[in-house]
């Protein structure tokens, strides 16, 4: 798996560049890595940052965005509208996490 | 400094890819291929139609949405997910058998965590679908815009749809 440098730190990826050391990412990164895909992050991108990362703790795998819908509370819609095009993707990727296995 | 490794989100709306998926069939079993493929897609950002057609206009009534049914009748090749044996399609005659293949596949459907009919077309309506429902079919069944699910746009012909969905790849389920 390659290592790139991000914000100056090196980081394990896999070949499409999504973190596979869920260990390394912070809220710093975060940052860098949104703006890796042209997003500035807001509080209401933090908050479901912050459930995909709570939830892959215990769940030990990436929510799908129906999980981030039901189980965080943060409707469908407005999901689409902060991360635009590809949501499920660009939020697990800002969180530092594979893309999510589930097809729903 | 080398470039940094970052997945290509580029947009597909802005490729111009879009997809048009027909369902014309109203079982349990033939209603989901069709709908978890659209939500896939529009999760890839591409735009996607809907066109609920024969059968498939029991996805999107409001009588019959929530009540479709999975049955071993006339499938020879049927058996339960999970299961490789099959069981002869005559004992889904049986009064009953419908009843409980249905109730054993909605567990199954629910056990993954995938909505029921009515919830998933919300949460394609929230996704950002295009839903449509066929002039023909609804003359047929002598239903009108109020029948249908809120998220359907309209009721159109076969040409319209052909329109709508110019350079669109297209499904038929």
């Amino acid at each position: 798996m390659p290592v790139t440098t991000i914000a100056g730190r090196e980081i394990d990826v896999d070949a499409e560049g999504f973190l596979t050391k869920p260990e390394q990412w912070d809220e710093a990164l975060a940052e860098t890595l949104a703006a890796n895909i042209g997003i500035t992050l807001t509080d209401a991108h933090w908050v479901p940052i912050h459930f995909l990362r709570k939830d892959f703790e215990t769940q030990k795998e990436t929510a799908t965005l129906r999980r981030v819908s039901t189980v965080g509370g943060i409707p469908v819609k407005e999901l689409f509208a902060l991360f635009p095009g590809k949501p499920a993707k660009k939020m697990s990727y800002i969180a530092g996490l594979q893309k999510p296995k589930g097809c729903v | 400094m080398s470039t940094p490794i970052v997945p290509s989100f580029d947009d597909a709306a802005g490729s111009g890819r879009k997809l048009a998926i027909i369902c014309s069939k109203g079982n349990l079993d033939m209603a989901y291929p069709g709908l978890i493929l659209a939500n896939a897609a529009l999760g890839e950002g591409v735009e996607t139609h809907l066109f609920f057609t024969f059968w498939g206009f029991d996805i999107i009534n409001k009588a019959t949405m929530g009540d479709l049914k999975f049955t071993f009748v006339g499938n020879t090749a049927m058996h339960m997910p999970g299961h490789n044996s099959g069981i002869h399609h005559m004992l889904g005659a049986l009064p009953g058998a419908t009843a409980g293949a249905t109730a054993m596949m909605k567990k199954m459907i629910a056990d993954l965590d995938v909505p029921e009919v009515p919830e998933f077309l919300e949460l394609l309506t929230a996704s950002g679908c295009h839903m449509w429902a066929c002039r023909m079919s609804a003359d047929m069944n002598k239903l009108t815009e109020d029948d249908l699910y809120d998220g359907v746009e309209a009721i159109i012909s076969a040409s319209d749809f052909i329109e709508i969905t110019d350079g669109a790849q297209l499904l038929f389920i």
